[in-house]
């Protein structure tokens, strides 16, 4: 499988480390629901069979979070951006206040 | 017919014509006590235990393929009990005690061979942490011996002990943990169940859920609707896709395994071996293939397929420990999908929804919790309360923090 990182061009996703679902986003931890949207961040996944939208850290390369596009039936990838072109709040490194 | 001696002894004399076939290939019946969807192991071995123990004998499996196409028949058919943490254990001992009395009670011949299984080690900490687990297994009455060096070279000369970078230091050795015949255990289950009155029906793929209002009632199926006082789910790698169908989400990602087979050679590994510094482990099969596998690829997949990275990686921790293998041949290779769940423990348990039960995230440890967690969940389906031995399987300990986290590696599937 070869992931086409936006910097990078294809390569081996040798190089690359999953992390999982994108689509979702880590709750308001102030809000009065927040202990059962945070089990829902933490546990619960829809895991579709098809396309599936994912991360992946680049750390064989450019060091890059990435937006993947992927099919889970076949394995093909139909996109790949940078995640934090996208709207995904989950491991934004660049959003450390410290 | 029951197979004995005597079963034997005329066959042999009448040109094998007298055998008849092992379970009937049924046709639904539109209303059934229980469905079971899923004819692997786990989905035999409740509907078995549901006839046996329970008496729930109005009872059907359904399964979209064919009995044991799943992950029963591609698995590396390991059997152990070897676990550390205290909801795992009395589960899995209970599991390992129905494997030494499965054929009997089943009268098949499912292959169960306890050749012992060695978790190897290879440093100070190792040998601590797999001392500790050797001590938590014997405190539940599970067999464990920690082994030395001299005590691993005696029986398995071959490994590589002076290996720069992971030298062997010993071993924690399982000796009633062995390997069975995958087919032979879905086989066996079918034909018993099937004796019990229990419909087995293939190549029926459920479609969706029938519902009485909040009730789940039945399932929708290819080949028309059942309806039924209960349902269990028992779909290893199609959990979620199932769950989905009746607007549940759960604790689950479903992943590829792979696993590989050599060419055949003379018996050279007499039990099971893991190799401790990196994810490797080997059997060798009765016809002399050396069974093998170890990481999963990581990232959600449905495909039955893997790829080569992983290859890779197994085959550098299959030569990290017995560089001998290195001229084999590999014979085949295949993948499984699974749902790994969030602490890498499986699910026995009702469901959100009534009249629908869960049996799922068996993670890669399928095979070997067979009988148990058909025992289990036939419980939890006939009486509406977890088993004792399963009381830790529950869906909310996600909501409630009670995870068994046997790796201790964190809330990520593909850790585990």
């Amino acid at each position: 499988m070869r992931i086409p990182c936006p910097y990078c061009g294809p390569r081996d996703a040798h190089e690359f480390t999953y992390l999982g679902d994108a689509t979702v986003t880590r709750p308001d931890p102030a809000a009065p629901d927040a202990a059962a949207a945070f089990h829902a961040y933490a546990h619960l996944r829809d895991n579709p069979a098809g396309p599936h939208e994912e991360l992946w850290y680049h750390g064989g390369g450019c060091r890059g979070w990435l937006r993947v596009t992927r099919d889970t039936l076949t394995h093909a990838i139909t996109g790949a951006r940078f995640a934090a072109d996208s709207s995904v709040s989950a491991p934004s490194v660049a959003k450390d206040p410290s | 017919m029951r197979y004995s001696f005597l079963s034997l002894l005329a066959n042999a004399v009448t040109g094998q014509k007298l055998w008849s076939a092992a379970w009937r290939d049924a046709k639904p019946k539109p209303a059934y006590d229980a469905v079971i969807v899923g004819g692997g192991g786990h989905g035999l071995a409740t509907a078995y235990y549901l006839a046996k123990k329970h008496g729930v004998r109005n009872v059907a499996v359904v399964e979209k393929g064919w009995i044991g196409s799943g992950n029963a028949g591609r698995n590396t058919t390991i059997i152990r009990s070897n676990y550390g943490l205290p909801g795992n254990i009395p589960f899995y001992e209970w599991s390992m005690k129905l494997w030494e009395g499965l054929e009997r009670e089943l009268n098949y011949n499912a292959m169960v061979s306890q050749r012992g299984i060695l978790n190897l080690y290879h440093s100070d900490p190792q040998r601590d942490a797999y001392a500790r687990r050797g001590n938590a297994m014997r405190l539940h009455g599970v067999d464990a011996e920690l082994l030395d060096r001299e005590q691993v070279r005696e029986m398995l000369p071959f490994l590589d002990f002076d290996n720069a970078r992971f030298p062997i230091q010993g071993g924690l050795l399982h000796r009633r943990g062995g390997t069975a015949r995958h087919d032979g255990v879905v086989w066996g289950y079918a034909r018993a169940a099937d004796r019990l009155g229990v419909d087995i029906v293939q190549n029926c793929e459920v479609t969706g859920f029938i519902r009485d209002g909040d009730r789940i009632a039945g399932v929708e199926t290819t080949l028309g609707p059942i309806r039924a006082g209960k349902v269990g789910l028992a779909v290893a790698g199609n959990s979620s896709r199932l769950a989905a169908m009746a607007g549940l989400r759960l604790p689950i990602e479903s992943h590829v395994l792979q696993a590989f087979v050599s060419e055949g050679i003379k018996p050279l590994i007499p039990g099971v071996i893991t190799f401790g510094a990196g994810h490797f482990y080997v059997s060798q099969s009765d016809k002399g293939g050396l069974v093998f596998g170890g990481d999963i690829d990581g990232y959600n997949s449905y495909a039955q397929r893997g790829n080569l990275p992983v290859v890779e990686d197994v085959c550098e921790g299959g030569m990290a420990l017995m560089p001998l293998i290195g001229r084999l041949r590999l014979l085949r290779g295949w993948g499984g999908i699974m749902d790994m769940s969030m602490d890498g423990s499986p699910i026995i348990d009702r469901s959100p929804l009534p009249g629908l039960y869960l049996n799922t995230g068996w993670c890669y440890g399928g095979f070997k919790a067979t009988p148990a967690s058909g025992w289990c969940f036939a419980h939890a389906i006939a009486k509406d309360e977890p088993h004792p031995a399963a009381a830790a399987y529950r869906l909310d300990r996600f909501a409630t923090g009670h995870l068994i986290n046997e790796k201790g590696v964190g809330a990520q599937p593909n850790l585990h």
